[in-house]
């Protein structure tokens, strides 16, 4: 393989046929990019205190908002997953906790860490924050419905977290909710638990709704001049495709809460078979569970993806920008990621392996989600080969992108063999699974989330987080997670159930009490550990050094604000005109090693840049 | 819009077209506004949400156990002691599709600035709703009367009442809402706010014409839904 960079494949940045959108109109000027087609955006300022930092209309505050409000529920969550391995590695310090406490907080923390944390996080939050600026619009084109959003799950997280302190406590039936037992008498919370749990599931259905239409027009219609789809950011194309998910997801869990509610409040009997308890026939009869299940993993699936694709996005940018060169294969990456979000639509039924399915229907669905694999692995092989001869930076963000690569593909391959149905029977509902999910779409997305509060916090902030510190929080999580989740691959192998409170006088009793004191010390750390990150960001934005704008010397449009950092309106007088796409590092000829998206063919008429 | 001119972008039929609109910068869909975009895609999302129930209504009218009453016998209305089934359900479909009709022309006169009528057929299109939504309270207050709940009804599979509650309830949810803001509209349209520019009491914008055929794609869309439920459950 030569070091030299073949010319051929390089063009000279001359005409701009791409530019003009129609093919036979070819303007000679260079740097001609179409009039605007839309008028500029009619912006409601705040005058007050509570419109500005409460009721706000800026999609950049509300993503804030969503930020702060998803990372709390987190903590709650995280809090959660250590009172559980308190009572899995250290019984006997946990005698305050009885076996209905253990079940509720499997179930919240499962709940709370899938949709309340990581699908707030990364559409409420990112999603808010970064649209905007990325695609060039001044703000949502709904900044109204935008705020009611935010509101909406809010009320949601309220709603959750009110569960805790009702008589009987929240619901203990599994995140998954599966009826019959979710609703009947002997679960935890069976009373006004899984009410409350369902009706915030409702109200977050109808704020993401909200909020997912201003992103989806935003994106399509509120581009600014020269953005083109193939131009926008990987990340914009991640948060795009997991919304289209959301959107055409979130019904099913909606339909599903509410059958389950009318089941729980007014007797009805969709989910409800004829049940027998202690020799009585109970009111319901003649409902599916099975439907529920088909209901719930519609949603279930695809939301994997929705958490899965921003963070895709998102590493694909941090990735280019610290590694100094263009994300390999834009255009592929574009399309696995909308593939991805295609398929994810007809592989529920994995899920449901062992429900009783009839085997053909397990081997189409065998099939689908075997399929998953191809894009997914495109994509790992276009972060590696963007890290290739890179002119890397092993910065913190740098180190949490390496540390997602890392464990998505660990959590990858453990999907592999858990999308096999006969595979799959052995290894369901053991540790397998929880060490498969929790790499895959726990910790890989979380490494993510990292690594974006690192890169773009000197903007959302104005003020550099401490690199040292970063990299401790790093170092510590990423080792301490695979200290976690390694392990529990071989606990699900030698058959260890999932969700049990105590493994009573089974032979695990013995074999797994090292293990799993072991798995509970690494959890305690790396929970611990996540709070160096709350203070460096305390630390740095009372004595933190004052960022400069642009300090990654990224080219995407969000670094390129009139201010820093940016003003309601975004851009200023004028919204920027985009000339290419934001990939252009180190390109051969050039003056830096970046060019923003913002430079007209015209400055760098010298320089082999490509033609996006 | 065919006539529509974007500056310096030709707009061509077809797959061609739909191609060239997509690789273009700023808009996918050409000329169309954000609020007409926003609810194809949330009627979209809505069609995902009556698609849910509708199947699950499928599966659960297909997986009882006990037989399902006879629809045509529940559902029809006694005129002179004969019973004439569907009556009432015809009455209601017959005046749901009317007020789509009126909707249509209350579009075209806004498109037109003839303000009076485009706020009359609103207007009619308002009590057309009232009334669909008032005679499904009959019919509900009947079926009640007879003894169908959610948990049970005489006839067969508690089933029955347990789906046609939920999703009529739920449709009638849509209708009235569509009812609520077709109120609103028609003040804003007779009171002026769209020729004097007047912002919006919550989001603080300002309205359009457009935005009557926005709450008419909404009203549209809750008038097919019905023609499946009509379907669905009055048919089958």
């Amino acid at each position: 393989m030569s070091d030299e960079y073949d010319n051929n494949k390089s063009y000279q940045a001359q005409s701009s046929e791409v530019l003009d959108g129609s093919a036979g109109s070819i303007n000679p000027d260079m740097d001609y990019v179409r009039p605007a087609e839309i008028p500029e955006q009619d912006l409601y300022h705040a005058h007050s205190f509570i419109e500005k930092w409460i009721f706000c209309q800026d999609a950049k505050v509300i993503g804030v908002q969503y930020f702060l409000t998803a990372v709390f529920t987190g903590i709650v969550g995280l809090i959660l997953s250590w009172l559980m391995r308190l009572q899995l590695g250290f019984p006997e310090l946990a005698g305050f906790m009885t076996a209905e406490h253990y079940y509720q907080f499997v179930t919240m923390h499962g709940m709370i860490m899938v949709v309340y944390f990581l699908t707030a996080l990364f559409l409420g939050g990112f999603g808010n924050y970064l649209i905007p600026l990325m695609v060039g619009a001044r703000d949502m084109v709904f900044p109204y419905v935008n705020m009611l959003s935010f509101w909406m799950f809010f009320v949601a997280v309220a709603v959750l977290m009110a569960s805790f302190f009702v008589p009987g406590g929240p619901t203990g039936a599994g995140w998954t909710l599966y009826p019959p037992q979710t609703i009947l008498e002997g679960t935890p919370g069976s009373g006004t638990g899984i009410l409350l749990m369902l009706i915030s599931l409702s109200l977050f259905v109808i704020g993401f709704t909200m909020g997912g239409l201003n992103y989806m027009i935003t994106i399509l219609q509120a581009r600014t001049r020269g953005m083109t789809l193939m131009r926008m950011p990987l990340t914009v194309w991640g948060i795009f495709t997991a919304t289209v998910l959301a959107m055409l997801a979130f019904p099913a869990l909606l339909v599903s809460a509410i059958m389950m509610t009318l089941d729980k409040v007014l007797q009805t009997s969709f989910f409800m078979p004829t049940i027998l308890k202690a020799g009585e026939v109970l009111e319901y009869g003649g409902g599916s569970p099975i439907l529920f299940q088909h209901l719930f993993w519609f949603f279930g699936h695809p939301e994997v993806y929705i958490v899965a694709l921003p963070a895709f996005g998102i590493v694909s940018d941090l990735i280019s920008v610290h590694a100094r060169k263009n994300i390999f294969g834009y255009r592929m990456m574009v399309w696995a990621i909308v593939g991805i979000g295609g398929l994810s639509f007809f592989v529920w039924a994995h899920h449901m392996y062992v429900s009783g399915m009839n085997p053909w229907f397990g081997f189409f669905f065998a099939t689908t989600t075997l399929i998953i694999a191809v894009p997914t692995a495109m994509k790992v092989y276009n972060w590696i080969l963007t890290l290739w001869r890179g002119n890397i930076r092993i910065n913190t963000v740098m180190l949490w992108c390496l540390g997602f690569i890392v464990t998505f593909v660990n959590g990858g391959i453990t999907g592999i063999f858990l999308g096999n149905v006969s595979v799959d029977v052995p290894l369901s509902d053991t540790y397998f699974v929880v060490a498969h999910f929790h790499m895959v779409m726990g910790i890989a997305p979380l490494m993510v989330i990292m690594g974006a509060v690192y890169h773009w916090f000197p903007l959302v902030a104005g003020k550099m987080l401490s690199e040292t510190l970063g990299k401790w929080h790093f170092w510590i999580t990423f080792l301490g997670a695979y200290s976690i989740y390694f392990p529990m691959h071989y606990l699900g192998f030698i058959g260890v159930p999932r969700r049990y409170f105590e493994m009573y006088d089974s032979p695990y009793m013995t074999s797994t009490v090292g293990m799993n004191e072991f798995i509970s010390v690494a959890a305690f750390i790396v929970g611990a550990a996540q709070f160096i990150l709350v203070f460096n960001i305390i630390k740095t934005l009372k004595t933190g050094k004052k960022a400069e704008q642009n300090p990654w010397k990224a080219n995407s449009l969000e670094w390129y604000t009139s201010t820093v950092p940016p003003e309601h309106g975004n851009f200023g007088e004028r919204l920027p005109v985009v000339h290419r796409w934001p990939y252009d590092f180190s390109v051969p000829g050039a003056k830096d090693d970046f060019i923003p998206q913002t430079t007209a063919p015209s400055e760098v008429a010298n320089t082999e840049v490509e033609k996006t | 819009m065919s006539e529509q001119k974007i500056d310096g972008f030709e707009l061509k039929p077809g797959f061609k077209g739909m191609a060239s609109d997509t690789g273009s910068d700023q808009t996918m869909f050409k000329g169309v506004h954000w609020g007409k975009a926003m609810m194809w895609i949330f009627l979209l999302s809505d069609t995902f949400v009556f698609s849910c129930f509708l199947i699950s209504y499928m599966k659960g009218r297909g997986s009882t156990i006990v037989d399902w009453p006879n629809t045509s016998e529940v559902f029809s209305l006694y005129v002179g002691g004969v019973p004439v089934p569907l009556l009432l359900i015809a009455i209601m479909t017959f005046v749901l599709i009317t007020s789509s009709g009126t909707m249509a022309l209350a579009v075209k006169y806004g498109y037109e600035k003839n303000r009076k009528m485009c706020g009359w057929l609103i207007l009619a299109t308002a009590v057309g709703g009232l009334t669909f939504v008032g005679m499904q309270v009959f019919e509900w207050s009947k079926l009640i009367h007879e003894g169908v709940r959610p948990w049970g009804n005489p006839f067969g599979a508690a089933q029955f009442g347990s789906f046609f509650f939920m999703i009529t309830g739920f449709h009638g949810f849509h209708v009235s809402i569509g009812v609520i803001f077709l109120f609103i509209y028609t003040y804003k349209v007779f009171a002026g706010h769209y020729e004097s520019k007047k912002r919006g009491w919550f989001t603080k914008m300002k309205g359009d014409y457009v935005e009557i055929e926005i709450l008419g794609l909404y009203w549209h869309f809750v008038d097919l839904v019905w023609v499946f439920i009509f379907a669905f459950f009055y048919l089958w």
